[in-house]
């Protein structure tokens, strides 16, 4: 849209990759004179405000200047050598399909700082609180700007220590076993990626994605490329996660705090499936097809069991806890995006690519939500919050009621909110999948996630039902705090961005169609 | 040059002429023990502090002196008729390992400076500590088999005493006497290889010995192999690789903590050069005998030690040393992969062991030198002790976590990481795929104790701050601050710039 030079993008997307680490330094350091504010605590957290916003400005001015004409096309491109023995660039670059994700990463980021400068979670030290965000800001922006195979590795384990510390010390209930589950699984899994990638880089001689995917797999055999797509999708499918290498979620969002929810599930998530779309799809094509309609099997089971699930969280009496309920319909959500992967079409992975980010929005607000109501309520047990009749939020707080039920339906995929279109294009990606993948299987898997889709719609609205109505509390209970300032500022813009997607899905299938059809066709567009 | 200076002069003449500026690292250091160890007799009590600092120049001139060796192009004390063989080469593979092992060397006589005060005999300690140093340095420059043994055993010997210098202390002197029992039984074993292959092809040079092994004839094969099987137990000892690995725990926890720092860096160095030496250079012929065993050598060892690791309580006596000494024991095995896939493609793999040596030898020592420290206000050094330590001493805190990452290979410690890549990539070059699966999941169990040591150091400390008054901080030795600071900029500048010793990884050594 605006033309920024050349040398000012290379600036900015470096900015947002190391800005957030030298942020974190400063926050371990005492603050300056005249930046004291009113305590330590405040002015860290103010601190993580300010570099959080500086960030989001960045990544806002960054799309601005992004030559919106040619998306296919990377764009503020850094490469220079970094480690020459191994091969490894310090390679950045954004396009289509990483512009999203790194603006959506740096506004949940920076919402969550904002969050938590109002609502600190309870813990220790806000100081170290602050570093380990911008330290996972970091880590996850890398993940989505680097070109290069390894540093996408390092990039991808660099949010692993940040992340485990966020839920062991700020969490709730059971963390320590939840933060062990998550770091030993997400491990486990990304040794083995780094395995495949290794296997991919020697036997390419290469570790440069765009060199990598130009070739499309082509000097890579296919035994060499289904046991690398085997490896790199195992450690990616783990992070997605996909079923039934789930199990480490619902635990892991349970106990962190409302914050370290909100950025698992809106952005820790997506750099699996960004993963799959960025490096399993364009490297090694001929083992994705082998595997494809295994992923896309998988990715069906999950969305049923991820809606069955849900569906028993929610019933009176089962003590099924709020967040753990949202946590199982990511593993739904996320089916849809790896179903949309496995079709190996341009519809099917435009699809997963919307879905991805209108699942960061949609869930990060429900997380938001729920966190809020616990607060509220002291619990997110729906039994406990139900009581006999419902908890009536709509009597007790209507603004906030509202909003769950806005979240509610837009997470069930109601047209003219952004659930509808990803999960639409996935489905239609997978009534017509890509030449040479069994049509009847996909049609199978079309069909079981459309049944998908009908569950989580009946778990969404019990939910709606159960927290939302109920017979108004009688006059002697003390009146429920309705949405206070601070938390407007978090949450509108989030609810704002899911109409806006939901009405003009142009704007983000503009940017990503041609990245997606020139990656599918590899060298040969 | 001297090989040209005395062809020159005539097959007859059997004099050689010695490149001093060759030898002069491991020459040295074996002078400054001697000096140390007269100086001792005259040196006041009260002044015996100067020994130390007499050690630590005579290690840096040591260090000083690879300066101009850097070329890498020097051998002496050749063979002065035929073959060109030379029995001391101070090629890069050389220089590296020499700077590790003085480096190491400097570091912990950094950390035994305070205890030489207290607990140790100055003079002896520091004698015996430049001896084994003047050994370990010799050894990755020996290219012949007597030297390479005597080597061996230089830097063994004094070892043994090294464990057994805590005063009045029974377990130091059962340390010693474990830690010399088994090692004198695999280096008579060792010689029996030795002696062996000599018998076998004729020769000590190692280059020699990998010409004549071609054609051994018929009957002398099974005397040829089992030369090399046994030449290589007295190695895998040293390295303390499975099943030769049960005299580290106990040895490590007997040991003065900088000696068990020393044993843990410096003493296995001196088994991996050792191994790569006769493996790659001398017995190259029989590399699919020893290219198998060494892989299944790696697997076991990295398992075994990392299982004993994860077994240690934290409340246990002396369980911060036990852990570091089964981890050092789960670490030979990730420096074993390498030399394994050597078998299988070539020489240029031996540049990832020696990578992931430099790496761990940085923050290995890092860890043993915050042990240190927290040792002097817990005598005890249980992992328990080290809860809440970011409460008191941030900076120790904040290395220390940064250390045991990088151990483990997790950002921020990038340099682990990228080391660890190396030896992934060399294993998958090889063809070793399920090596390099078991280390992954060992890496995996390995992260689990790291990081759980790590989760302690930031923990509250135990028990209100309130009801409790905080114990007076005790003053931490300048030396011993002096190295953490210098190890933990190592590992940071490295982790910055990876390159620095990841390019041995990448060309050929030799």
């Amino acid at each position: 849209m605006l033309d920024i030079s050349e040398s000012v993008m290379q600036f900015l997307l470096v900015f947002l990759v190391a800005g957030p680490l030298a942020g974190a330094a400063a926050a371990l350091l005492p603050a300056p004179p005249g930046l004291r504010g009113k305590s330590p605590d405040q002015a860290v957290l103010r601190h993580g405000v300010t570099v959080t916003g500086a960030i989001l400005a960045a990544a806002i001015v960054l799309a601005i200047g992004f030559d919106h004409g040619r998306p296919a096309r990377m764009q503020a491109t850094t490469d220079i050598s970094w480690i020459p023995a191994l091969d490894v660039r310090i390679h950045l670059g954004v396009d289509g399909i990483s512009l999203p994700l790194l603006v959506l990463t740096a506004l949940l980021t920076f919402l969550c700082a904002l969050y938590s400068y109002f609502k600190m979670p309870a813990g220790p030290s806000p100081k170290a609180f602050v570093a380990l965000l911008l330290v996972l800001e970091s880590g996850t922006l890398a993940t989505f700007a680097v070109l290069d195979l390894l540093l996408f590795f390092l990039a991808f384990e660099m949010v692993l220590i940040p992340m485990y510390f966020l839920v062991a010390r700020w969490g709730g209930e059971g963390r320590r076993a939840a933060a062990w589950r998550f770091i030993l699984y997400t491990l486990l899994g990304s040794v083995v990626m780094l395995l495949g990638l290794l296997l991919v880089g020697l036997k390419a001689g290469t570790f440069d994605m765009v060199a990598l995917a130009t070739d499309n797999g082509r000097d890579i055999t296919t035994s060499v490329q289904v046991i690398a797509v085997l490896a790199i999708g195992v450690g990616l499918a783990v992070k997605t996660p996909m079923w039934p290498l789930h199990s480490w979620l619902p635990d892991a969002h349970t106990a962190a705090p409302t914050v370290g929810s909100v950025l698992l599930a809106g952005v820790l998530l997506k750099m699996g499936t960004y993963g799959f779309v960025r490096i399993v799809l364009p490297i090694a094509p001929d083992g994705m097809h082998v595997l494809a309609p295994y992923l896309a099997a998988f990715a069906a089971a999950g969305i049923v069991y991820g809606s069955l699930a849900c569906l028993a969280l929610a019933r009176t009496g089962a003590r099924g806890d709020l967040k753990r309920l949202i946590a199982y319909s990511s593993v739904g959500h996320m089916g849809f995006v790896l179903l949309g992967i496995a079709t190996m079409t341009p519809t099917g992975v435009n699809g997963a690519l919307f879905a991805n980010v209108a699942h960061g929005l949609i869930t990060g607000l429900l997380f938001f939500l729920v966190g809020a109501i616990k607060d509220r309520y002291g619990t997110a047990d729906l039994d406990t919050l139900a009581g006999a009749t419902g908890a009536a939020l709509y009597g007790r707080a209507p603004r906030l009621g509202g909003l769950l039920a806005f979240a509610a339906v837009a997470s069930l995929g109601l047209p003219g909110l952004a659930g509808f279109w990803g999960e639409m294009l996935a489905l239609f990606g997978a009534f017509r999948p890509a030449e040479g993948l069994s049509r009847p299987a996909f049609l199978t898997f079309m069909a079981v996630g459309a049944f998908g889709t009908l569950l989580t719609a009946a778990y969404l609205l019990v939910v709606v039902r159960r927290v939302c109505m109920g017979a108004r509390p009688d006059a002697g209970r003390p009146p429920l705090p309705d949405i206070q300032r601070y938390e407007f500022a978090a949450w509108s813009p989030l609810a704002v961005l899911t109409v806006v997607a939901g009405l003009w899905p142009a704007v983000l299938l503009g940017l990503t169609d041609p990245a997606v059809q020139k990656l599918l066709a590899g060298g040969k567009s | 040059m001297t090989l040209a200076a005395t062809s020159a002069a005539g097959a007859a003449n059997l004099v050689q002429s010695v490149d001093w500026a060759a030898v002069a690292p491991p020459a040295i250091a074996a002078v400054v023990a001697l000096a140390v160890l007269v100086a001792d007799l005259f040196v006041p009590a009260a002044r015996k502090q100067l020994l130390g600092w007499g050690a630590i120049a005579g290690l840096v001139a040591a260090i000083v002196a690879l300066v101009p060796l850097r070329k890498g192009d020097r051998s002496t004390f050749c063979l002065t008729t035929g073959a060109d063989a030379c029995s001391y080469t101070a090629d890069h593979f050389t220089l590296v390992i020499q700077f590790l092992v003085l480096g190491g060397a400097l570091l912990t006589a950094l950390l035994s400076l305070h205890e030489t005060e207290e607990r140790l005999p100055p003079g002896e300690f520091w004698f015996l500590l430049l001896c084994s140093v003047a050994g370990a340095a010799l050894l990755p420059a020996s290219r012949d088999m007597a030297t390479l043994v005597v080597a061996l055993e230089v830097a063994s010997l004094p070892a043994f005493a090294l464990v057994g210098l805590k005063r009045g202390d029974r377990m130091s002197g059962e340390a010693a006497l474990k830690f010399f029992l088994s090692s004198v039984t695999a280096t008579a074993v060792m010689l029996l290889g030795v002696s062996f292959v000599y018998a076998a092809t004729g020769s000590l040079h190692l280059t020699e010995i990998a010409q004549n092994l071609d054609d051994v004839p018929a009957p002398l094969e099974t005397l040829a192999k089992a030369g090399v099987a046994l030449t290589l137990v007295g190695f895998a000892f040293k390295t303390a690789a499975v099943p030769f690995h049960f005299w580290v725990p106990d040895t490590y926890v007997g040991a003065p903590l900088p000696i068990a720092a020393y044993l843990s860096v410096v003493g296995k160095a001196v088994g991996f050069t050792g191994l790569i030496l006769v493996t790659v250079i001398a017995f190259p012929t029989y590399a699919d005998v020893w290219g198998p065993a060494l892989a299944v050598l790696a697997a076991l060892t990295m398992t075994v030690g990392n299982a004993g690791a994860l077994r240690q309580a934290p409340t246990r006596a002396w369980s911060a040393v036990r852990l570091l000494a089964w981890s050092s024991v789960g670490q030979a095995g990730y420096l074993l992969v390498p030399i394994a896939a050597a078998a299988y493609s070539g020489d240029d793999q031996i540049g990832a062991t020696v990578a992931y040596a430099l790496m761990y030898a940085v923050v290995n020592l890092g860890a043993f030198a915050v042990a240190a420290l927290v040792a002097r206000a817990h005598p005890l050094n249980r992992i328990s002790d080290y809860r809440g330590l970011y409460a008191t001493r941030p900076g120790a805190a904040l290395a220390m976590g940064f250390f045991l990452l990088c151990l483990a290979g997790l950002p921020p410690g990038v340099i682990g990481l990228f080391a660890k890549v190396t030896v992934f990539s060399a294993a998958v070059d090889a063809g070793l795929g399920w090596l390099a699966v078991v280390m992954g999941v060992n890496v995996v169990i390995a992260l689990y104790y790291y990081l759980q040591w790590t989760a302690v150091l930031f923990r509250a400390p135990e028990g209100a701050p309130a009801d409790r008054p905080a114990p007076a901080k005790q003053p931490v030795p300048a030396a011993v601050t002096v190295a953490v600071v210098v190890t933990a900029a190592a590992g940071v500048a490295l982790s910055g710039y990876p390159q620095l010793v990841l390019r041995f990884a990448a060309d050929t050594l030799f």
